[in-house]
């Protein structure tokens, strides 16, 4: 007997999670809970300044009065507020000078996720921020951004020396109000990553931020802001893994984009938290806030390849607001075994000429559910604005779901929207017709799948790419016995 | 090389094929003809191993190994190679990947190392030349928004590269111009060596003008009811089938 | 702060109604008279009505008429078969009614026991105010095996000032019949009519049935009706709506595929002008296997209008082999008109091919440039471009007396030449 695509889905169950380790490095941990005195807690150990404090304050009140939203196409056991650890650090939290002077368990930490830090310094000019559950431990590459007048840094640091930008633009494009998740993060954050392109300046490297949660019982609370002043550019990355735990872990980033007059930002993410093992025990809890603005001629570009976490709650959204500003969403969404995943974007169009792109590609297999929420509102002024969206499932089993929830506004006769949307099967002739060619099932349907999400893929700068296709073939390929 | 015996075969309880049987020895050039529904297809997807049918009977040597016990994709590491009578798009897998992953499992699979890119390189330009394939086509999806003309160039394009032992040619002609007709024939005469066979499935004559058979078979109703030279093709062209039927009957 | 947004309890506006004397299960009317009592209006914050504002209609109160009145109407099709209903009451001196073989045909309030088995659901409070206070309706009952060549027609016409019509119509189509059904929605010298209809439909095993919904009923009209549809299998169904007018105008449109090997289209115009809302809710169950669904609105937009398109496709675990399609598009001929479109799927199966599109934009300029140059005037142009967006939907209406009396009227209504 061949190897039938039913027992490739069973092999998918059995796949283990290749980031799945717990390192020792001590932290630093205050009690469970959230309070008021939490958060001056955190704000004190961060030796934050009074307007920060009150920001928190403000935001945790804000919270208090909320309730967690239910109308995502998703269903988990809503987490307890009072029995996460808000803040958590690894204990080493003085300064590296330079790379040699960072803790060799870290670097192996490092190494374990994929990220050689010591490859990418020598080869690709990559700079990295590198947030370890809730402190920023290592910037590479710091001196060579300053020269240019580029602030490359961790959330804490700006907070400290550059207050000025943080406050300028800190909750501008996700108030602290926008939702129960961006409320929390306001109130509790502990760090994160900052960036500030001057004026009219192109970045020379992709700056990178990888995410890891990693002691047991804490939650994740970055916050991430970029700023790309007029005519400036940037690329920036954005990594994630945690480690295998039987509980379920909370992640509520907030990440705001600022992209001013003839500014572009682009804003990649390789997603790949925990998803639970194949009984859908523990895993995490991914419920992020990602918006960019764009002010005249802006661009803003998301592209996301999601393949972890339990559960996904996720809208990278662009705000159009100055005329002839560009909003694009390139998404790769996999589920596997029980995971769920509601994500897509929002575009809303207020300036003229403003034109969105939306290119979504969900691949269902498991017993997982991928959906697709989306949002695209023409104002009445955006005279001219365009839209194109396209959303593809995939679907590998059928024990799976793949929905499209596609919200269309239009309030402009003059605007021109499209949408598309398809649901099918992975096809079986493609797959014979690869094996005819003496290629096995497994690398067949990795090689149709990577095909068929090459649209985003191509969106990627060359070593996410790279990355991404590999993990897209780890997600869903498994190892045949 | 092939040996196929008493081969029977069904599709959802239906039986097409009703004990075939044909060998096909290296260096040889086979033309299988018949009328539509005579189960000419059904042969070349049992012999590349679809497995919506069902054998119910009967066996396939393929140079000593037992060819219906085997996964399609070990099949074609042996050597066997199908041009598909609708060759199948792939979205966003390049032609280049699609045809080095394809390389490579084979030549892992005979315990090579996968081949360099400059040897491959080399060899897609060698060999698209061969059918006057575009090489722009080969940076294109695998197949995708190709013409018909060009989608069967496409797979004697992979022939030449995979070098297959057999290959079996399922409809080829169908949907060719005259020119394009020209270019896939010569292509596989080019191929063709004392050390490969050939299988050609055709409907019409017009491709047997082209690439001159050895032995031309015809097939009715599930098996081989005559066999003879290419004299058996123009036979067949001026008589049409119904002279193959009332001669059975 | 939430009490202010509290909205108009649902008891007011029904309580110059009488309750209904059709036979409904009595468990029925309990269940639809509780739900009255504690449900609210629905307000935007309720996922099915987040584009239709109801405060204004909840404010407001209709009466039913005590007895038939009489009116003038406009009919669409010379059938023998043609039951009048004036403000949601069976008019009999109206009605032509010609027995035919193997046809049932009569107001439900003659012959109210098919209620009995109803399987009629209180989803909204719509349908409880429907099952509590409906006046009447009609029921069709076509045998098993018949075929009723021309099309049944029942022509609904409100007249007078605020009045309300309440509609329970119950359709049966038995295995292998065949027959197709007019809705005919009109107003006549009418101001502040409010129109509630449920519409029960089963299409039995191999039968085949169309069902032509036309709603003309004046700008001033509020119209919420319900198509509720179950298909069995080999059967095939068709629903062709076409929405000219109304103040504010919701069909909900639910169709339940029961049996393998069934066949569903699902048609739609509407056309918003004035300050007209018109919005589409429709449902596509797939719960088994080897079906195929094909679906197409159109809307054209002027003044400002709104119009509103939620088209759901849902594809039920097991129920493998489904082609599912759907198209939403739109134009927009104002700035001060509006569009919401939300077409979704939702697919539990994988071997399935379902798609969704949605266009909206204005007409070509290119094309009316072109028409222009030609020597067309631009408003003929603009026309000619409308008629053949629309053109697209009339045409798989295969009736030519409904497609006639549709073009007839776009014709006098809005001077579109087809």
């Amino acid at each position: 007997m061949s190897y039938t695509e039913h027992e490739l889905a069973k092999d998918l169950e059995n796949q283990e999670y290749k980031f799945g380790f717990v390192s020792n490095i001590e932290s630093d941990q205050i009690p469970k809970g959230l309070n008021e005195d939490v958060i001056r807690i955190i704000s004190a150990k961060k030796e934050e300044p009074q307007w920060m404090l009150d920001f928190r304050l403000n935001a945790f009140r804000v919270w208090s009065e909320m309730t967690e939203p239910d109308w995502a196409h998703v269903h988990y056991q809503k987490p307890n507020f009072q029995d996460i650890v808000y803040y958590s650090a690894p204990k080493q939290t003085k300064k590296y000078e330079s790379w040699d002077d960072v803790d060799p368990e870290m670097k192996e930490t490092m190494k374990k996720l994929g990220i050689s830090m010591e490859e990418q310094k020598r080869l690709t000019g990559v700079a990295v921020d590198f947030v370890m559950d809730s402190v920023s431990v290592a910037t590479s590459f710091k001196s060579k951004l300053k020269e240019l007048g580029i602030i490359f840094c961790s959330f804490s640091e700006a907070v400290q020396e550059y207050p000025e930008l943080v406050q300028k633009y800190m909750g501008t494009v996700v108030p602290t109000s926008d939702n129960f998740y961006a409320a929390l993060n306001s109130a509790v954050f502990t760090d994160g990553s900052f960036c500030y392109i001057p004026k009219g300046v192109r970045c020379p490297m992709e700056l990178s931020t990888y995410f890891r949660i990693n002691e047991g019982g804490t939650g994740q609370f970055e916050r991430t802001l970029v700023v790309a002043d007029e005519g400036s550019y940037v690329s920036y990355l954005e990594g994630c893994t945690a480690p295998m735990r039987d509980e379920n872990q909370l992640h509520a980033a907030v990440v705001e984009l600022v992209s001013l007059d003839n500014a572009e930002i682009k804003y990649s993410t390789v997603q790949n938290w925990y998803p639970g093992d194949k009984n859908g025990k523990g895993g995490i809890f991914n419920f992020v806030t990602k918006r960019g603005i764009c002010e005249t001629n802006a661009k803003i570009s998301w592209t996301q390849v999601e393949t972890g976490s339990a559960v996904t709650w996720k809208y990278p959204s662009c705000i159009l607001k100055g005329d002839h500003s560009i909003g694009e969403f390139y998404s790769v969404a996999v589920t596997n075994n029980y995971q769920q995943a509601d994500t897509g974007t929002k575009m809303i169009h207020l300036g003229r000429n403003t034109k969105s792109t939306i290119i979504s590609k969900g691949i269902s297999a498991g017993k997982s559910s991928n959906s697709y929420r989306g949002l695209v509102q023409i104002h009445k002024g955006a005279h001219n604005a365009r839209n194109f969206s396209q959303c593809d499932s995939l679907l590998m089993t059928d024990e799976c779901g793949a929905h499209t929830f596609p919200y269309i506004e239009c309030k402009n006769s003059s605007a021109k929207i499209e949408h598309e949307a398809t649901t099918s099967k992975i096809g079986e002739d493609q797959i014979f017709y690869c094996k005819q060619r003496g290629i096995s099932e497994e690398k067949a349907i990795g090689l149709i799948v990577n095909g068929y999400c090459k649209e985003v893929l191509n969106q990627l700068p060359m070593e996410f790419a790279v990355e991404a296709q590999k993990l897209l073939t780890i997600s869903l390929e498994g190892s045949v016995g | 090389m092939i040996k196929i015996n008493n081969l029977h075969a069904n599709i959802e309880g239906k039986e097409i094929l009703k004990g075939l049987t044909l060998e096909v020895k290296p260096g040889e050039i086979h033309a299988i003809m018949g009328p539509n529904g005579a189960g000419k297809s059904t042969l070349a997807s049992i012999l590349a191993g679809r497995e919506e049918y069902e054998v119910t009977e009967g066996s396939v040597d393929f140079d000593g190994l037992d060819l219906l016990e085997m996964d399609t994709e070990d099949r074609a590491r042996a050597g066997l190679f199908l041009a598909f009578q609708y060759p199948v798009e792939i979205p966003g897998v390049s032609n280049i990947n699609f045809l080095r992953t394809a390389m490579n499992e084979i030549r892992e699979h005979k315990g090579m190392d996968p081949i360099s890119a400059k040897e491959f390189m080399a060899m897609v330009k060698e060999k698209s030349a061969l059918v006057e394939l575009d090489p722009k086509l080969a940076s294109r999806s695998v197949n995708e928004g190709f013409s018909g003309g060009e989608k069967k160039r496409n797979e004697i394009f992979q022939m030449a590269m995979l070098e297959p032992k057999l290959a079996i040619l399922d409809e080829t002609d169908s949907g060719l111009d005259i020119d394009a007709l020209r270019i896939v024939a010569n292509g596989v005469n080019t191929l063709k060596s004392d050390k490969n066979a050939t299988i050609v499935i055709t409907h019409y004559k017009r491709l047997l003008d082209y690439i001159i058979p050895d032995f031309v078979h015809v097939l009715y109703d599930g098996r081989i009811v005559k066999s003879g030279t290419k004299e058996l093709a123009i036979e067949l062209e001026e008589k049409g089938y119904d002279w193959i039927k009332a001669e059975l009957v | 702060m939430e009490a202010t947004l509290m909205t108009t309890n649902s008891t007011d506006f029904t309580k110059n109604w009488s309750p209904t004397a059709l036979s409904f299960p009595k468990k029925l009317i309990e269940q639809a008279t509780e739900f009255i009592e504690t449900t609210h209006f629905p307000t935007t914050r309720d996922e099915h009505w987040k584009y239709t504002r109801l405060a204004k209609l909840s404010k407001q109160q209709f009466l039913q008429s005590k007895v038939a009145a009489t009116a003038e109407f406009d009919s669409i099709s010379n059938s023998n078969n043609r039951l009048v209903f004036v403000n949601g009451l069976f008019n009999a001196g109206l009605s032509n009614l010609t027995q035919s073989n193997g046809l049932t045909l009569t107001a439900l309030s003659e012959n109210s026991a098919v209620l009995n088995q109803t399987n009629v659901d209180v989803i909204d409070l719509f349908s409880a105010m429907n099952i509590c206070f409906a006046k009447d309706g009609i029921h069709v009952h076509v045998a098993k095996n018949q075929t009723i060549e021309t099309p049944i027609e029942i022509v609904f016409v409100q007249t007078g000032e605020q009045t309300a019509a309440v509609i329970h119509n119950q359709i049966t189509i038995d295995e292998g019949a065949k027959a197709s059904v007019i809705l005919n929605f009109q107003s006549k010298n009418a101001k502040n009519t409010f129109t509630n209809v449920i519409s029960n439909v089963s299409v039995g095993k191999n039968a085949h049935f169309t069902l032509y919904k036309m709603q003309t009923e004046n700008e001033t009209a509020t119209f919420i009706g319900t198509e509720n549809v179950t298909q069995e299998r080999d059967s095939y169904f068709h629903i062709h709506t076409s929405t000219l007018n109304g103040l504010l105008v919701r069909n909900n449109l639910n169709i339940k595929v029961i049996g393998e090997n069934a066949d569903t289209h699902l048609n739609g115009m509407y056309l918003g002008h004035g300050s007209m809302h018109v919005d589409n809710h429709t449902v596509v169950d797939h719960t088994v296997a080897n079906c195929e669904s094909n679906e197409l609105y159109k809307g054209v937009m002027a003044d400002k209008s709104t119009g509103v398109f939620n088209g759901k496709v849902f594809v039920r675990k097991d129920a493998q082999k489904i082609n599912a399609f759907q198209s939403n598009g739109n134009v927009l001929l104002s700035d001060d008109a509006t569009i919401n479109s939300k077409p979704e799927l939702e697919i539990y199966a994988d071997d399935v091919k379902c798609s969704h599109g949605s266009t909206t934009g204005q007409l070509d300029e290119e094309a009316v440039f072109y028409l222009r140059a030609r020597g067309i005037s631009e408003k003929a142009a603009r026309q000619l471009m409308v008629s053949a967006f629309i053109g697209d939907v009339i045409n798989k209406i295969d009736n030519t007396e409904v497609s006639d009396y549709l073009t007839s009227k776009l014709e006098t209504m809005f001077g579109w030449d087809f």
